[in-house]
C-alpha cells in the first residue's frame, strides 16, 4: 500500500482532530451526486459527470458569458487585427511623438510617433498568445507534477519537490539572459517555453498543497475504502476539490506573464524587434508617464481587460466545479 | 549634513538680535565655504586606482582627489599646467618634466618626480591589471612591461628616468607632439607611497593631492569627500565638501532632487527632459561634452566591404533624420553631428562643423538612390545592434531605424537588435560576430582631435571595433603625430578625417551634451568637457 | 516529526549542490565577462589573460566549481569585479532586503488575508467587486508604474515620504517600497484566501461549529480561516524567495542597495562569484521556507500528520 510511504502522513482525524469534522454529515457529501441537477432538468437515471454538470452551469452564468465574449473578441482581433485597423503598427512618424488623440488616431501617438490604437490592436496577438499559452503550459505542467507529488507522497514527493526547489532558485533575469540569448527564432515560442520552464514550480507547489488537503477529505478516504482506482480517485474526487487554488493563481499569473514578456524584451532577450506587444509598449511608455500618459494607459487598459476576463472566467469555472455550491 | 544646515539657521535665528548682519552677510556673500552638498553618483566599476578607472563615475572621484601635471580647463578644455612647472622637448620624442615645488599629498608626503614615475610604472605593468595601461603605450619600454602576450620582461618603463627631486625625463617610442596635452588624463596622476605600501587600505580610502579628501567611503552606497584645508593648489574648493550618493537609476536621483533630498544630479534622464524647465527653472544646465555617438560597420563581413558599399553606408547616413531625433528623443541635449570630432575641441583644436557635408544631412531621395547604386542593403535589410542593459540606447536605435524605414519606404529595412549585456555586446565585437550596424560611442579621454580619430579608425587600434583599415588614413595620422607645429598637425588630422568621411567608415550621429540639475542651495554649477561637474567651484547657500 | 525534519534537512544537500552547479554553469555559459571590463574598447590580450587568471576563469568549469565550493565551505565567497569581497556585499545587502521582505510579507499577511476573508464571506457583494477591481489594477499595472507613480505622488507632490531610501534603509523608509513590492503578491493572497474561504464556508465543520452556537468571530478565525490558509501559506512560503531575490525593479526605483540589485548587477556583469554567492544564500532561504510551510500544513490542518 502506497499510503505507508506517505511523507505527510494523513491520519483520519475523527474525534482526535478536535471534533471539527463530523463524519455523519460527510457521508452525504461526496461529489458523486445523484442524477438530479439543481433544477431537476437532467435526464433521470443516467448519472451525469461533474464536468458536464459544470458546463450546464456555466452556460447560464452571465459572468462566464461576458468574460467568454471578451476572450472571443481578443482571439478574433489577434487572428485578424486588420479587421478593425487600417494602419500598420510599424508606421511611425517621430514628428507626431507623444501627441494626443485626434481624428483617425483615437488613442494618440507614442514616444516614437507610432499610432497607439494600431499598436494596441496588433499587440493583442503576441500578448494574448504569450499570456494564454504560457499559462496553459504552466498550469498543465505544474498541476500534473504538483498533484503527483501530493498524491503519491513518499519518495516521489521528495524528488519532485526538490526538483521544484532547484528550479525555484534560478533568477528570472539570469535564466532569460542565458537561455533566451542563444535563441534566434523571432516567434513567441521561445518566450512561452521559457516562462513555462521557470513558472511551473509556483503552480506545482500550490497544486501539491491542494491535493494534500483534498486527499485526506473523508469522501476520498471513503472512496478509497470502497476500492476506487487511483486514477478515479484523482480525477473524480481529488482534482475537482483541488482545482480552485490552481485556477486562482493561474488566472492572475496570466497577467504577470504578459508583463514578464515585457521584462524579457526590455532585457533584450524576449521578443525580437520589430515585434509588437502590450508589454513592450507599456515598458516603453512608462518613463514618459508624466508627459504622455495615454501611451501607457491604452496598452495597460487592454492588459487589464484581458486579465479581468480571465479572472472572471476562472471564477465562474471554479464555482461550476464546486459541488458544495449546488 | 542637512541637520547641520538646520542647526546653522537656528544659530542665526537665535543670534539674530545680536548679529543679524553677520549671518546675512555670509549668506549673500557667495555661499558658505563650510557647507557640504550632496550629489548623485554611480558605483564605480573598478577599484578606484587612477590607471584602473575608465568610466565617468570613478573619474568624478579621481577628479576631486587628484591633480596631475596638466589639467583641462573646465570651460575651454584647454590643457593647462597644474603640477607641471614646465614640460620641454626639442624633438617631440624626449620630454623633460619639471614638477612644481610646494605640492604635497593630503597625508603630508611631498609630490616629487618619483611620485609620477612610480605611479606610471605601476599603471603600465601587466602584473597590476590596470585597465588603462595602454595610455602608457607611447612610452618607450612599454612592450617589455606590458607585452601583447606572455610574461613581462621588465618591471619599469625604460623611457622614464628620475633626474632630480622634481625632474624626470620621458622618452617615447615614436614622435608624438601633443603628448604633454594628454597628461591631464587621470591615469597620469601621481601616487603617494601609501598606495604601494598598504594598497588595500589605500583602495578602501584613497589618498591623493587634490582639493578634496576622502572622509569616508561605503562601497556601493556613499562616499563623503571633505575640503582639504591645506590644499596647496590654486583651485581650492569653495564648499565644505561633497557627499556622493550612489543611485542605480538616474530617474531616482532626479526625483530626489525635486523632493529636496539631493543637491546636484548630473545625467538627467531623457524622459524628464521635457519637464526640466518647469521642475527646476534656471537650475538646469545643458552643455556640450566630448562625446560622439556613431554607428559602426563590420568591415570583416564582405557584405560591408566590397566596391560600392561606401555608397550604401553614405546612403544609410543620409536616411537618418538626426535633427528630428535629437529634438524629439533627446530634447536638444544632443546636437546632430556634422563631423567625427566634437565641438568641445574648438576650431583651433580641430573641430570643423559641416565637414561631413551632405553625407550627414537628411536626404531621403538621395539615400534611396545611393543605396540602390551601391547594390542595395546586404540581404535587403540591416540591423542595428546595441546593448540593452546600460545607457538606454533602445529609444534612439528604434528612432534611427524608423527614420531609415521611412526614408527607404520599407517598414522592414531596419530593425533594432538588442543584446542582453554589455559584456556580451563587447564579446561579439571582439569575436567579430557582428553582421550589421552596431552602436559605437566615444567619450574622449583628452580634448585632442587625435583622440577622436586614432583609437577609432587607425588600423588595429583598440577601439577600431569595425576593423576599418585605410592606408591613406594611417599615413596621415602618422604624419600628424610627428608634426611639431600644432596647427599643421591639426590640419593633417582633418585631412585624415576627410578620408573617414569619403569612405563613411562610421556614421556620425550626434554630439552628446552633459546635463545637470541642482537645488536652490547651489550656485556656480558647471560641467567640464568630460560632462563631470566641476565640484570645487560650486557654492552652497 | 523530528525524523521528518531531519530527513528534509538531509535532502537539502543535493538541492543545494544541484542549484549552485546549475547557476554556476549558467553564468559560465553567458560568455566571457572580461570583454565588458575595458569599456568601449578591446581589452588588450595580455590584460585580458591576466584578468581571467585573477578571477580563475582560465580553468575548466568543473575545476572552477570545485574550487569555488571548497572556498565557500571555508566562508570565502570570492571577490566581485570591483575588488569588493562578496561576503562584504552580502553583509550590506541582505539586512536591507530582509527588512524589505518582512514588510512586504507583513502586508501580504495582514492586508491580503483580511481582504480575502472579507470578500470570501461577502461574495458577489459590492465590497467583493470593489476588491476585485483593485486587485485587477494591481495585477495589470506593472510594478514600475505603480512604484514610480507612488514615488512621485507621495515623495514629491505631497512630500509625505522621502522618494528614495537612504543607505541605512531603516524600517520606516521601507514601508512604501515594501507595499509596492508586495502589491502583486497581495493580489494573489487576496484571491487565494477569498476562494478558499468561500469554498470552506459551506463545509460541514463550519456548519457544525455554527450549529454548536459558537460566536461568529470564533467560527471564522478558528475554524474557517485556519483551514483555508493552506494554499495561502504555500504561496507566501514560495514568495519569500521571490521577494528577496526578485525585488530588482522595486530596489531600483527606490534606490535600495539590496540583494535584487546586487544579483542583477552580478548577472549583467557576469560575475560568477557574486551571482552564485547570492543565489546560494537564497536557495537556503527557499529550502527553509518550504520546510516551514510543510510543517505549517500540519498545524493548520490537524488531519495532516508527519511521520
Amino acid at each position: 500500500m502506497p499510503e505507508q510511504h506517505y511523507e505527510p502522513e494523513p491520519a483520519l482525524a475523527g474525534a482526535a482532530a478536535g471534533g471539527a469534522v463530523d463524519l455523519d454529515v460527510v457521508e452525504a457529501r461526496t461529489p458523486e451526486r445523484r442524477p438530479q441537477g439543481p433544477d431537476g432538468s437532467g435526464p433521470r437515471g443516467k448519472p451525469r459527470s461533474l464536468w458536464s454538470d459544470a458546463w450546464r452551469d456555466l452556460r447560464r452564468n452571465p459572468v462566464f458569458l461576458v468574460s467568454a465574449l471578451v476572450i472571443l473578441f481578443l482571439v478574433l482581433i489577434s487572428l485578424w487585427p486588420s479587421a478593425i485597423t487600417s494602419g500598420s503598427p510599424l508606421t511611425c512618424d517621430l514628428s507626431k511623438a507623444q501627441e494626443g488623440s485626434r481624428a483617425g488616431h483615437p488613442f494618440g501617438f507614442d514616444g516614437q510617433g507610432c499610432d497607439v490604437y494600431t499598436r494596441t490592436v496588433y499587440g493583442a496577438r503576441t500578448s494574448v498568445a504569450v499570456g494564454v499559452l504560457a499559462t496553459l503550459g504552466v498550469a498543465v505542467l505544474g498541476s500534473v507534477l504538483g498533484a503527483l507529488a501530493g498524491f503519491l507522497g513518499g519518495a516521489w514527493d521528495s524528488v519532485l519537490s526538490r526538483v521544484t526547489d532547484v528550479f525555484f532558485a534560478i533568477p528570472v533575469v539570469l535564466g532569460g539572459l542565458v537561455l533566451l540569448s542563444v535563441v534566434t527564432s523571432d516567434t513567441v515560442w521561445p518566450v512561452i517555453g521559457f516562462i513555462v520552464l521557470l513558472g511551473w514550480p509556483q503552480i506545482s507547489r500550490i497544486a501539491r498543497s491542494a491535493v494534500i488537503t483534498a486527499r485526506q477529505n473523508d469522501y476520498v478516504q471513503a472512496a478509497r475504502a470502497l476500492g476506487a482506482s487511483r486514477s478515479r480517485l484523482v480525477l473524480r474526487h481529488i482534482a475537482p476539490n483541488a482545482v480552485a487554488p490552481v485556477i486562482v493563481v493561474a488566472t492572475i499569473a496570466l497577467g504577470t506573464y504578459i508583463a514578464l514578456e515585457a521584462t524579457l524584451s526590455y532585457l533584450g532577450v524576449g521578443l525580437k524587434p520589430p515585434s509588437v506587444s502590450w508589454g513592450i509598449d507599456i515598458s516603453a511608455a512608462s518613463p514618459y508617464i508624466r508627459n504622455a500618459p495615454h501611451a501607457l494607459l491604452w496598452p495597460s487598459g487592454a492588459l487589464a481587460v484581458t486579465v479581468l476576463a480571465f479572472i472572471m472566467l476562472g471564477d465562474a469555472v471554479r464555482d461550476a466545479l464546486d459541488p458544495k455550491l449546488r | 549634513m542637512r541637520g547641520a544646515t538646520h542647526a546653522r539657521r537656528a544659530v542665526c535665528a537665535v543670534a539674530a538680535v545680536l548679529a543679524a548682519a553677520a549671518c546675512e552677510a555670509e549668506a549673500s556673500g557667495g555661499g558658505d565655504a563650510g557647507a557640504v552638498l550632496s550629489a548623485s553618483w554611480g558605483d564605480p566599476q573598478n577599484p578606484l586606482e587612477p590607471a584602473n578607472t575608465n568610466e565617468v563615475q570613478g573619474g568624478k572621484v579621481l577628479d576631486m582627489v587628484f591633480r596631475g601635471l596638466k589639467r583641462y580647463d573646465p570651460v575651454t578644455g584647454e590643457a593647462k599646467d597644474m603640477l607641471a612647472e614646465r614640460i620641454e622637448t626639442s624633438d617631440s620624442r624626449n620630454f623633460t618634466v619639471t614638477v612644481k615645488d610646494g605640492w604635497t599629498f593630503s597625508n603630508g608626503e611631498k609630490v616629487t618626480a618619483r611620485s609620477f614615475v612610480d605611479a606610471w610604472n605601476y599603471g603600465a605593468s601587466l602584473r597590476n591589471n590596470q585597465r588603462n595601461a595602454y595610455f602608457f603605450g607611447y612610452i618607450k619600454g612599454y612592450d617589455q612591461v606590458h607585452p601583447e602576450e606572455g610574461e613581462q620582461t621588465a618591471d619599469t618603463l625604460s623611457g622614464l628616468k628620475v633626474t632630480g627631486e622634481r625632474t624626470f625625463t620621458v622618452e617615447l617610442a615614436q614622435k608624438f607632439s601633443t603628448f604633454p596635452d594628454t597628461l591631464g588624463y587621470n591615469a597620469f596622476a601621481p601616487l603617494p607611497r601609501a598606495f604601494f605600501d598598504d594598497h588595500d587600505a589605500w583602495v578602501r580610502k584613497p589618498v591623493g593631492n587634490g582639493p578634496y579628501l576622502v572622509d569616508s567611503y561605503t562601497r556601493g552606497s556613499q562616499m563623503s569627500l571633505r575640503t582639504w584645508n591645506d590644499y596647496p593648489g590654486p583651485d581650492k574648493a569653495r564648499n565644505g565638501g561633497v557627499d556622493l550618493k550612489v543611485y542605480t537609476d538616474a530617474n531616482t536621483a532626479y526625483t530626489d532632487l525635486m523632493a529636496g533630498n539631493l543637491d546636484l544630479a548630473d545625467d538627467i534622464p531623457a524622459a524628464q527632459l521635457k519637464n526640466v524647465r518647469s521642475d527646476l527653472g534656471d537650475r538646469y544646465l545643458n552643455t556640450p561634452a566630448g562625446i560622439l555617438q556613431t554607428l559602426a560597420f563590420p568591415y570583416y563581413d564582405d557584405a560591408w566591404n566590397k566596391p560600392g558599399s561606401e555608397k550604401v553606408r553614405t546612403g544609410l547616413s543620409m536616411a537618418i533624420d538626426r535633427k528630428q531625433i535629437t529634438d524629439t528623443i533627446f530634447q536638444r541635449t544632443r546636437t546632430p553631428a556634422t563631423d567625427w570630432t566634437s565641438p568641445v575641441l574648438g576650431e583651433d583644436g580641430g573641430y570643423r562643423a559641416g565637414l561631413c557635408g551632405d553625407a550627414c544631412a537628411y536626404r531621403p531621395d538621395e539615400a534611396k538612390r545611393l543605396i540602390r547604386e551601391g547594390g542595395g542593403l546586404p540581404g535587403g535589410k540591416v540591423t542595428i545592434t546595441f546593448n540593452a542593459d546600460t545607457g538606454s540606447h533602445r529609444e534612439w536605435v528604434n528612432a534611427v531605424c524608423n527614420s531609415i524605414n521611412n526614408a527607404l519606404d520599407d517598414e522592414h529595412a531596419c530593425t533594432a537588435d538588442p543584446v542582453g549585456t554589455f559584456a556580451d555586446f563587447r564579446g561579439r565585437i571582439t569575436d567579430r560576430k557582428m553582421t550589421g550596424l552596431f552602436r559605437a560611442g566615444w567619450q574622449m579621454d583628452y580634448p585632442l582631435i587625435q583622440n577622436f580619430l586614432q583609437p577609432l579608425y587607425y588600423t588595429g587600434a583598440s577601439s577600431n571595433d569595425g576593423m576599418w583599415s585605410n592606408e591613406r588614413f594611417d599615413g596621415l595620422v602618422d604624419r600628424a603625430n610627428q608634426e611639431t607645429d600644432d596647427a599643421k598637425a591639426v590640419g593633417l588630422f582633418q585631412q585624415a578625417e576627410e578620408v573617414v568621411r569619403d569612405d563613411m567608415a562610421a556614421i556620425p550621429l550626434w554630439y552628446q551634451n552633459g546635463s545637470a540639475g541642482w537645488s536652490e542651495r547651489l550656485s556656480d554649477v558647471r560641467l567640464n568637457p568630460f560632462s563631470v561637474p566641476v565640484y570645487d567651484q560650486i557654492k552652497v547657500g | 516529526m523530528g525524523r521528518y525534519v531531519v530527513r528534509r534537512l538531509i535532502q537539502m544537500v543535493p538541492v543545494f549542490v544541484g542549484a549552485t552547479l546549475l547557476i554556476f554553469l549558467m553564468v559560465n555559459v553567458m560568455g566571457d565577462p572580461v570583454a565588458g571590463l575595458c569599456g568601449e574598447r578591446r581589452c588588450d590580450p595580455a590584460t585580458a589573460a591576466r584578468l581571467e587568471q585573477e578571477f580563475g576563469l582560465d580553468e575548466p568549469v568543473w575545476r572552477q566549481y570545485l574550487t569555488y565550493m571548497g572556498n565557500v565551505f571555508t566562508g570565502d565567497f570570492g571577490t566581485a569585479f570591483n575588488g569588493q569581497e562578496v561576503t562584504e556585499l552580502m553583509a550590506t545587502a541582505f539586512p536591507v532586503t530582509i527588512r524589505l521582505t518582512l514588510i512586504a510579507i507583513l502586508f501580504e499577511v495582514v492586508v491580503g488575508i483580511a481582504l480575502g476573508v472579507v470578500t470570501g464571506l461577502r461574495r458577489g457583494r459590492p465590497v467583493d467587486t470593489g476588491v476585485l477591481l483593485f486587485t485587477l489594477v494591481v495585477v495589470s499595472v506593472p510594478t514600475f508604474v505603480t512604484g514610480l507613480l507612488l514615488q512621485l505622488l507621495l515623495g514629491v507632490e505631497w512630500g509625505w515620504i522621502r522618494p528614495s531610501v537612504s543607505s541605512g534603509a531603516p524600517f520606516d523608509e521601507l514601508i512604501l517600497p515594501g507595499l509596492v513590492l508586495a502589491s502583486v503578491s497581495l493580489a494573489y493572497v487576496t484571491r487565494l484566501t477569498r476562494t478558499s474561504i468561500a469554498e470552506n464556508r459551506r463545509s460541514d465543520y463550519v456548519r457544525t461549529a455554527v450549529a454548536k452556537g459558537l460566536p461568529h468571530r470564533r467560527v471564522v478565525v478558528r475554524h474557517l480561516l485556519r483551514n483555508s490558509l493552506i494554499p495561502v501559506v504555500t504561496f507566501i512560503g514560495a514568495d519569500i524567495g521571490f521577494l528577496m531575490g526578485g525585488a530588482i525593479v522595486t530596489e531600483r526605483i527606490f534606490n535600495i542597495h539590496g540583494v535584487g540589485y546586487q544579483l542583477y548587477q552580478g548577472i549583467l556583469r557576469q560575475n560568477t562569484q557574486t551571482v552564485v554567492g547570492f543565489v546560494t544564500v537564497l536557495v537556503l532561504v527557499f529550502l527553509v521556507a518550504n520546510l516551514v510551510v510543510d510543517l505549517l500544513y500540519a498545524v493548520l490542518d490537524p488531519r495532516i500528520r508527519y511521520a
